[in-house]
């Protein structure tokens, strides 16, 4: 991991001080545990998640951010071995409730995973998929729509709009997570996840989707998950720190960069471990 | 000597080579320089000098000597034989074979003062279990005789040349051991030549196979044009006694081909849809519980000989349809218990596991990143198995298909019992059609002569055979490369 030095620290922390913060509580977290079979990976996490906001989960490999996102729309439902305690809400319902429809809850809290992963379909197609299976474009014409805004909001259509019938793998490393986030737009999700969203990216493709993600605080709320400190410094307002199962802190991104209150977190983002 | 013995010995020589080899080069190591080579390496390699050249000089000593066995008995043999009731040389040479091979299972004493004539040495070689021709003449014996004294010498001669060939290779090779000889490099390349050869005995193998029908087809093809046999519709090839020469027959290819074609069609109809079905619920939703039960089962199914599954059609499926359909219609039966639904329902049962177990492969193959993506997007499990991952998966599966319809098309013993073997050109799925592996299995059973088009048709029928399912494979691993380069 990168040291990073003060001023660049305090640069990217003042950057996004500009937008007003916005407290309404999307999503939380409330004694969150998960177990993989006997092993217990996640321990009593409480967090919450502000709409319009990005929060950032770093932490060290194995530290549970990852599998703490994939409870946010219940990924690890398709994990047999799987099971998750506590309780998680969104807009204040128990998304573990036996009420709550999984398909919907996903429709309302999209993924981007860590590794692009476009359908072998057309890039048409890959953005059509999510409204197609939810209804929600009845025309032909209303389909194009939907599939162009949402080309629009990943900040793809410039560079697809002539090629919208090709395969989607056929894209670049960066385009293809593009079209995986204009995809996760275009069921109208309220919250977006990313795992590691960049990690399998060049940085001129990471500046590209970290720009985007910056774009897309205004509709909806996001959750990432990221190793990159400079990462989570530049496009999170919240940041919270896990370290081997436990959350270790959680708390405003220019306050956990410059002064955070537990020493793990400052040893981690100096870079002395992890 | 004998070849049992000299094999024996040479592999005894090899042993003791690798031994004395592998002690040698540990004595090398005198800790100074690191030797190239572990110990045992160059006593391989010693065994390996010591038998493989020998072991080569005795295959090529036994043919050679049964080579000029032949021609040493060929040339004692009177010039004229046609008077006796022996058609040719060859026949007599053979008889001359088997008379010297019975000699060798008598009495010392009785070999010693052996009767003249054959009348004579008969009943003694029968009270030894051996049973020789009527036709054997009393010259042949002493040529006999001549040739096993002969096979002797040679056989001294080429097992004492062998067993020297053997302890030069094991002298040669175990002077060859040094601590920086590079025994094991040559030790590995023997194995790559080995491993080339097993490779290249199935590939031969193929081309003898090929080789040997196209020849018998060449000479059908004689007999019997091309276009009356790829494009006749008639099938009667009217077993005649053998010289007959009028009764030709017609030996048209398509009510087969057409039998061939709809009974794999009937089969695929039920492996197919079941096949995929049972792969996707194994591969997609079946917990690891119920598929560490459910696959090997499945996989048992394979594992039933066909001509089981025959037997099953013929005894039970076939009587079972006739009867329902005779209830169902009011005392006439229209389902024969010979049918293309039989065969094809049974088949299909046959082919279900070959199906689902491709399927699997090919389903389980398709990467956790395509599912999770549709499953994040709120996609159902079904919903994610129909529009992704089977599209995702859908060439491989093709190809998996077709692998399976070569099988169906090239399927015999169920056909056999379950088809009929009434060549008939219909599309009525409940009466008998025939199939070219039945025809096959016919025209070669039975007493007919061999030169005959009648006989010579199955290696006609062979090779069409051999050359749809071919290009059926060829094309149905075009299909699943082409696939497989998506996702490396």
């Amino acid at each position: 991991m990168n040291i990073m030095t003060e001023k660049a620290l305090e640069s990217a922390v003042s950057d996004k001080m500009s937008g007003t913060p916005n407290e309404i509580i999307k999503m939380r977290g409330n004694k969150v545990g998960v177990f993989y079979g006997e092993k217990q990976a996640l321990f009593d996490v409480d967090l919450d998640v502000r709409e319009n906001q990005v929060t950032a989960l770093i932490g060290p490999s194995g530290c549970g951010k990852s599998t703490f996102l994939r409870c946010l729309n219940r990924m690890n439902d398709t994990i047999d071995s799987a099971r998750v305690t506590g309780k998680i809400t969104l807009d204040n319902e128990d998304i573990y409730d036996k009420n709550i429809d999984v398909v919907e809850l996903r429709a309302r809290v999209g993924m981007v995973f860590q590794k692009p992963n476009p359908f072998p379909k057309s890039i048409y197609e890959n953005v059509a998929y999510g409204p197609r299976i939810h209804g929600l474009a009845k025309k032909k014409s209303d389909m194009d729509h939907v599939v162009e805004t949402s080309l629009k909001k990943a900040g793809l259509f410039n560079e697809v709009k002539d090629r919208l019938l090709e395969p989607g793998t056929g894209l670049s490393g960066g385009q293809q997570q593009r079209l995986c986030i204009a995809r996760a737009i275009a069921v109208s999700p309220e919250v977006i996840l990313m795992d590691e969203p960049c990690s399998a990216l060049d940085p001129i493709a990471t500046a590209r989707v970290e720009e985007l993600i910056d774009e897309l605080r205004q509709n909806y709320t996001i959750v990432i998950v990221t190793h990159s400190m400079q990462q989570a410094a530049r496009v999170s307002q919240r940041t919270a720190m896990f370290h081997l199962g436990y959350l270790v802190e959680e708390g405003a991104t220019d306050k956990m960069f410059t002064n955070p209150d537990d020493k793990r977190t400052q040893d981690y983002i100096t870079g002395r471990f992890g | 000597m004998s070849l049992m013995l000299v094999f024996a010995l040479v592999f005894v020589i090899g042993a003791v080579a690798f031994f004395i080899g592998r002690q040698r080069a540990a004595a090398h190591d005198n800790g100074k320089v690191k030797p190239h080579s572990r110990a045992h390496y160059h006593g391989w390699w010693a065994f390996l000098l010591a038998t493989l050249p020998a072991l080569l000089l005795l295959a090529i000593w036994s043919i050679g000597s049964s080579v000029y066995l032949n021609s040493h008995i060929n040339g004692q043999l009177p010039a004229q034989t046609a008077e006796s009731a022996i058609a040719s040389r060859t026949l007599a040479a053979s008889l001359t074979k088997s008379l010297a091979n019975g000699l060798r299972k008598l009495e010392p004493e009785a070999a010693n003062n052996l009767p003249a004539t054959f009348t004579e040495l008969q009943p003694m070689l029968a009270a030894r279990g051996v049973a020789l021709a009527p036709d054997t003449q009393d010259y042949m014996i002493p040529i006999a005789v001549d040739a096993n004294r002969t096979q002797d010498t040679m056989q001294l001669i080429g097992g004492v040349l062998v067993l020297a060939l053997a302890v030069a290779g094991a002298v040669f090779g175990l002077s060859k051991i040094k601590v920086r000889a590079r025994a094991r490099n040559n030790v590995e390349r023997l194995i790559l030549w080995g491993l080339l050869g097993a490779s290249t005995i199935a590939i031969l193998t193929t081309v003898g196979i090929v080789l040997s029908m196209l020849f018998q087809s060449i000479n059908f093809f004689e007999r019997v044009p091309f276009f009356s046999f790829f494009f006749g519709t008639v099938w009667d090839p009217r077993f005649a006694a053998a010289g007959a020469g009028e009764s030709a027959g017609q030996f048209g290819l398509i009510p087969l081909l057409a039998g061939t074609l709809y009974i794999a069609l009937v089969a695929m109809l039920v492996a197919v849809p079941v096949g995929l079905m049972s792969a996707v619920y194994m591969a997609e939703y079946a917990s690891p519980k119920v598929r560490a039960v459910v696959k090997p089962a499945l996989e048992l199914l394979a594992g039933i000989p066909t001509i089981v599954y025959g037997i099953f059609a013929l005894v039970t499926l076939g009587p079972f349809l006739r009867d329902l359909s005779a209830a169902l219609a009011g005392g006439t039966s229209f389902i024969q218990a010979q049918s293309i639904l039989t065969a094809g329902l049974v088949m299909g049962v046959m082919l279900i596991p070959v199906v689902s177990s491709l399927s699997d492969d090919i389903i389980t193959a398709v990467p956790r990143a395509m599912r999770d993506g549709s499953l994040g997007l709120g996609a159902t499990r079904s919903e994610t198995i129909r529009k992704v991952i089977l599209p995702a998966a859908l060439p491989g599966i093709v190809g998996a298909i077709l692998l399976t319809a070569s099988r169906a098309i090239g399927e015999t013993m169920i056909v056999v019992l379950a088809a009929g073997v009434a060549a008939n050109l219909t599309l009525n799925p409940f009466e008998a059609m025939t199939t070219i592996t039945v025809k096959i299995v016919n025209q070669l059973t039975g007493d007919l002569e061999f030169n005959s088009p009648q006989t010579l048709v199955a290696f006609a029928l062979g090779i069409t055979l051999f050359f749809l399912t071919l290009i059926m494979n060829i094309f149905a691993l075009y299909i699943v490369r082409k696939y497989r380069e998506q996702y490396e």
